[in-house]
């Protein structure tokens, strides 16, 4: 990008500072970043593991591994809600989205540093209580519906009142993020020149605002009614427990694109560079995010089909479903388009970019055929959901996720890690992850269900697979996790602030950044993707 | 945010806070006066219809909606439309079920 010029006379890195207490009372953008990176890895690794857990009692079609069926339901609750609520939602939008929003629109910080501040700790606030649930957790799976959830014996209020107040810590970043894109552009960054990632921030931003006070009052609701058995989903008393469900998903459905949408962000980031070609269609990929945000209220009820609802809202609802397809179509089809007679460099982000594409592709389209109303029938509740959503939210955000980390991890942190490593770690977290989710979608067709811990024998090749594929996975994350850890303890610093070339202003000031990004503003006076341009 | 030049521009004085306050509790003795009076299936029209504009009058006035730009007001009415079509479907849906027990 040709911008104005920016010295960086006075440079004091954001990471010089020492000491307790210059972390948790930081306002600096770049650090609350670092902060959420660590937390939600913490409960990435720690609901992976869980999920190792229940992957190992899968081997065999007995209960072994854990002493009782509730165990496991618990195992899988905590999986659902660590990953779904302490992981993936606040995931990518407030660890990357607080360190390159600033970086990326030419600014110093986000609009409201003390409010970022304390949207973290709310976060953190909401996680004390959720752990605090685990002496005798929820049964419940992470979707908490009615009427299981009100009538079991296990800690529902705790741990729906945990994610209750971490939804207050995504309301304020979202909050914060659309102020600081409106009113803290540098000179020069109009709207169409704007970063994609600031593009997919902005449209998570709106549905972070917007659509989770939906699920707090709902969480709210379900509490109010375990405590004061208030009637609100109990039909005996004039409730109606499917409205639990259009509440919850009303939110959650925008919720999955809360997770996916900053992923899509990144990979139009990655992708140019690496393919040292302008970002096809721009404009397409960044009306597609606000598109996807606004269709994606329209469609709650698709999770609904076989909870009873009227045929006529299922065949409205599976229509509309069907509309989402588009916008997501769009971006695939330019990621492709631009990768086409580009010069690609196989870097390790990158590798994670095309898998992004290939995975969240099948993923997409098995979302089709569960948004069709005939076969949702069939395939609801199997394992071919499960298929689905791990392909979406692993093959999508979570590659998305590891793109990031290790096409940003020199700006974040300064340091270099190692890159075979990096590749060979991708490959096996590729490999693993289709190894163990590829079955379930075999599974589900012949009618495994979701939930169970034991299983007639004629599913045990399928679930021993998938069961050596999440051993694979999980060796591929230790090793990728180890090998961008080491350099975090060594000396040694890139040789460039800019090695991959990228005309992004985040790339334009040293690595690790100044504590306040920029000596002087810079003033913008090109495209962001203008690869190859004479 | 580093600019907030407007904020002289909407100073509302004391005097419009204290008859919005009058007004909203006015108002409140409204809703618990028409509780006395049965309107069948319309009192959750009523008691709604009482709330809504006390609601409006706090955010135009105490939370300063009436002084801001149209964006604000974007973000202000799109939940509303989001509230209208979350009630909207559901009641569509709720409507529409055929009662598989008779």
């Amino acid at each position: 990008m040709a911008n104005g010029v920016m010295t960086q006379t006075q440079h004091i890195p954001y990471l010089a500072q020492k000491g307790l207490k210059s972390w948790i009372l930081t306002t600096d953008h770049k650090r609350i970043g670092i902060l959420y990176l660590v937390t939600i890895s913490f409960f990435f690794m720690i609901a992976g593991l869980t999920a190792l857990g229940m992957r190992y009692e899968l081997m065999t079609p007995e209960l072994d591994f854990f002493r009782t069926a509730t165990e496991y339901n618990v195992a899988f609750t905590l999986h659902g809600s660590l990953m779904v609520f302490f992981f993936i939602v606040p995931g990518i939008a407030a660890s990357f989205g607080n360190f390159l929003i600033p970086l990326m629109i030419g600014a110093r910080d986000v609009a409201f540093p003390r409010i970022n501040l304390l949207s973290f700790w709310i976060y953190l606030v909401g996680t004390a209580i959720l752990l605090s649930a685990l002496a005798q957790p929820a049964d419940t799976g992470w979707t908490f519906y009615t009427p299981y959830s009100i009538q079991t014996g296990t800690k529902v209020i705790m741990i729906t009142l945990g994610v209750f107040v971490l939804g207050f810590s995504s309301i304020l970043t979202g909050m914060n993020f659309i102020v600081t894109i409106h009113k803290l552009r540098a000179p020069g960054m109009t709207w169409s020149r704007l970063p994609l990632f600031i593009w997919a921030s902005y449209a998570t931003a709106i549905l972070q605002l917007l659509a989770t006070p939906v699920v707090g009052i709902t969480l709210l609701l379900l509490i109010a009614e375990r405590a004061f058995d208030i009637g609100f989903f109990d039909p005996a008393k004039g409730g109606d427990p499917i409205l639990f469900q259009n509440f919850f998903w009303f939110y959650s459905h925008p919720a999955v694109y809360i997770m996916v949408i900053p992923a899509f962000g990144i990979i139009s980031e990655i992708i140019p560079v690496f393919a040292r070609k302008p970002i096809f269609g721009y404009k397409a990929i960044a009306y597609s995010s606000f598109a996807i945000a606004i269709i994606s209220f329209f469609v709650w009820l698709h999770h609904m089909f076989v909870s009873g609802i009227s045929e006529t809202a299922a065949a409205i609802f599976s229509f509309l479903t069907m509309l989402v397809a588009i916008p997501t179509a769009v971006k695939v089809f330019n990621w492709t388009a631009t990768l086409y007679k580009g010069s690609i460099d196989f870097h390790s982000s990158m590798l994670y970019a095309l898998s992004f594409i290939v995975l969240f592709t099948v993923g997409g389209l098995t979302g089709v055929y569960l948004g069709a109303l005939a076969v949702d029938v069939h395939l609801h509740d199997t394992y071919f959901i499960v298929a689905h959503m791990h392909y979406v939210m692993i093959g999508g955000t979570v590659m998305g996720f590891f793109g990031a980390l290790h096409f940003w991890y020199q700006k974040w942190f300064g340091k270099v890690f190692d890159e075979l490593t990096a590749k060979i770690a991708w490959f096996l977290i590729f490999v693993g992850f289709n190894v163990t989710f590829f079955p379930q979608f075999f599974m589900g067709f012949q009618g495994m269900p979701r939930r169970y811990a034991t299983y007639p024998e004629e599913y045990i090749s399928y679930h021993a697979l998938s069961t050596y594929g999440s051993w694979i996975l999980g060796l591929g994350v230790l090793i990728m996790t180890v090998n961008l850890l080491i350099p975090l303890w060594k000396e040694g610093r890139p040789e460039s602030s800019n090695p991959y070339g990228s005309l992004s202003l985040e790339w334009q000031v040293p690595s690790p950044p100044p504590h306040e990004n920029f000596d002087e503003i810079p003033t913008v006076t090109d495209w962001t993707y203008a690869y190859g341009k004479k | 945010m580093s600019t907030h030049d407007h904020t002289e521009e909407h100073h509302t004085g004391l005097r419009a806070y204290a008859a919005v306050c009058l007004a909203l509790f006015v108002l409140t003795a409204v809703t618990v006066y028409v509780a006395k009076f049965d309107f069948g299936d319309f009192n959750i029209v009523v008691a709604m219809l009482i709330a809504s504009i006390k609601a409006a009058i706090v955010a135009l006035y105490f939370m300063h909606l009436k002084f801001e730009d149209k964006l604000t007001w974007i973000y202000a009415l799109y939940p509303l439309f989001l509230l209208f079509l979350l009630i909207g479907f559901t009641i569509m849906e709720t409507f529409t079920r055929v009662p598989v027990i008779k």
